[in-house]
């Protein structure tokens, strides 16, 4: 019962859940069940009223879910937390939030190619304006505020070259230019990097990778700092003005630090409808228990197999922060001291042929289209995830012709190094 | 007592100890809240009293509205103050002239008024300020953790199945309040600036 702050190993495997009420069940319970049974009918409007805690209908909570929220929210340091069904679902629930159509949101250019194609395309038919700024000049995020901007976002570790975002740097830009830095957090997962700490307002994760960690289930949360006054100015009006929807309440008024996470569940969850399967729930959660030990080792992995790659004669370059000759290299030791992640490139002197001569030979290295699995896994994104980008913002976004992306698994080392030695040399 | 961040041990004190609370500025539309923070309150076991001079005369949820404090006529463990932050010191020097002092004055979401603590701090009544004490009841409870929120809270104990009128255990293992300290920090940078 004392204020004591337990560590982030004890967080990840405790944090959001407790025997489960009406079994003793310990493991968290898969509530497989579209909804919940109402008390009486006063019950039930109280509960569609938000004016009690419970459970309605999975599309807007489930208590295994619940779980995950809460674990995910403790991890980051935030006050509450939403699950939803994928990492860009989560995307486009808080941009929702933040948006009307015309305005716009700052985006970091070094981002996941699949958010920059979310951004650019989908996002535009929203009448949602993406103005791209680069993340190793802090300038052109000041550059870049107007009237109109409503948010900026960035990557914490920047998909697909592993490097590191100055976050404090522009959370100054955002805090002056009155809107929430959003933070995808997704390559650093909290045991590497806490957003929240460096001035993030609100942390975006694709739990697919690094949180679930064994390439089994999709999903994606939204964590809530409980930092940013959404009252002011009439800027956001989704949290500060009355709800129609709910008999006029006013989000921030009702639910103060976390009303930006019970936003996006009463007002993006619940009418956009991407919600998470507790099944998918309960295998992320799973991974979360491990994620302290796997993270190290998917750190401790990557730096051996980077500094193998950069003494390598077939190798042009690596692009790996946690090098001491890496450009990255002085804020991955200021952001991500236990490790720079385990999502990095490389690029061959053989160029193109070279590349996809290296993946078709990888015995251990699996190609496809994904990061933060136990296995190791490979990628060319120019003809992948950067497919989609012309070359000109190929390159731009660190996926050239000639480059490779690795996603280092936790094996033992010294099988993926004799893995990659044997591609290369062939 | 340091206003932008309690201590959990400090609000699970209050809110274990007191049993009568007097709520200044109840509302009897069901959809302010006011109302609900009432209303729950009530339903976790809690003596409710609301007070408001526009609506006496009239019921919530079955308890008779009183136009003041001094209407009260019992000892008041605790006020629960719902009024915007410029309209805390009257109530507060309201307060001040009851005998019995009450314990506890609570100030809701949203309000603050640093110079009224301090007048009721000094004559030894516990100050909150910026909280909902439903809220606050419902992570201590773990109550709230169905919303996805962070309770700051861990317990390796089976929860009970809460029902009409029952008392949750607020003593779960905290967090300490230390794993949200960047909104308490923007709270008070906020405090700082007005």
């Amino acid at each position: 019962m004392s204020d004591r702050l337990p560590g982030f190993s004890t967080l990840a495997v405790h944090a959001g859940a407790q025997p489960d009420p009406t079994t003793g069940a310990r493991a968290t319970p898969i509530y497989q069940t579209t909804s919940f049974v109402f008390n009486d009918a006063d019950h039930a409007a109280s509960l569609f009223g938000l004016q009690a805690f419970g459970n309605i209908y999975t599309r807007i909570g489930n208590p295994t879910n619940a779980v995950l929220e809460e674990r995910v929210a403790a991890l980051e340091g935030g006050t509450a937390a939403l699950a939803v069904a994928s990492g860009h679902a989560a995307q486009v629930v808080i941009l929702q939030q933040l948006l009307q159509p015309g305005d716009e949101f700052i985006a970091a250019r070094k981002l996941y190619g699949g958010s920059i194609n979310q951004f650019t395309h989908a996002f535009k038919s929203f009448g949602w304006n993406v103005v791209w700024a680069d993340p190793d000049d802090i300038s052109s995020f000041e550059r870049a505020v107007t009237p109109r901007t409503k948010a900026i976002f960035i990557e914490s570790i920047a998909n697909p070259a592993g490097s590191i975002t100055d976050i404090e740097a522009i959370s100054t830009v955002a805090r002056k230019a009155g809107v929430p830095l959003i933070v995808d957090n997704t390559l650093a997962s909290p045991y590497l990097i806490r957003p929240i700490d460096h001035g993030a307002d609100i942390v975006v994760h694709s739990l697919t990778k690094f949180l679930g960690g064994h390439g089994n289930s999709l999903g994606g949360i939204i964590v809530d700092a409980g930092t940013f006054d959404w009252s002011t100015g009439g800027k956001y009006p989704m949290l500060s003005e009355p709800r129609p929807e709910y008999h006029g309440i006013r989000l921030q008024e009702t639910f103060g630090n976390f009303a930006f996470a019970i936003a996006c569940r009463v007002l993006g969850l619940r009418d956009l409808g991407p919600a998470l399967s507790p099944f998918n729930a309960f295998m992320i959660l799973t991974g979360i228990e491990t994620l302290p030990l796997r993270m190290q080792k998917h750190c401790d992995n990557a730096k051996a197999v980077a500094e193998f790659l950069a003494g390598h004669p077939a190798v042009a370059s690596v692009s790996y922060a946690g090098l001491p000759s890496d450009k990255y290299n002085q804020l991955a030791r200021k952001y991500a001291p236990k490790g720079a992640g385990a999502v990095f490139t490389f690029s061959l002197k053989g160029g193109y042929d070279a590349g996809v001569s290296l993946v078709s030979k990888l015995q251990l290295f699996s190609h496809l289209a994904n990061v933060g699995d136990t296995r190791s896994l490979v990628i060319h994104p120019a003809s992948t995830t950067h497919s989609q980008l012309d070359d000109a913002a190929k390159v731009k976004s660190g996926a050239g012709p000639d480059v490779v992306r690795l996603s280092v698994g936790i094996e033992d080392k010294e099988d993926l190094i004799a893995d990659l030695e044997q591609a290369l040399s062939a | 007592m340091n206003h932008d961040a309690y201590p959990d041990n400090y609000i699970r004190g209050i809110l274990n100890s007191v049993k009568l609370i007097a709520m200044v500025g109840a509302s009897p539309v069901n959809v302010r809240p006011s109302y609900f923070a009432f209303k729950y309150l009530a339903q976790r076991g809690y003596d409710m009293i609301p007070v408001n001079p526009g609506h006496v005369g009239k019921e919530l949820l079955g308890k008779p509205f009183v136009a003041s404090l001094s209407d009260i006529g019992r000892p008041i463990d605790m006020i629960d103050i719902f009024r915007n932050s410029s309209h805390i010191m009257p109530v507060v020097e309201e307060a001040l002239t009851l005998d019995p002092l009450p314990k506890v004055i609570w100030m809701q979401l949203g309000a603050r008024d640093d110079a009224a603590a301090a007048k009721a701090e000094s004559v030894g009544i516990k100050v909150v300020m910026n909280r909902c004490p439903k809220i606050e009841y419902g992570r201590l409870s773990s109550e709230i953790s169905w919303m996805g929120v962070n309770s700051r809270t861990l317990s390796s104990k089976r929860a009970p199945v809460p029902t009409q009128g029952m008392r949750l255990s607020l003593n779960r293992m905290s967090v300490g309040g230390g794993e949200t300290a960047a909104s308490d920090r923007a709270a008070k940078n906020k405090t700082e600036q007005s």
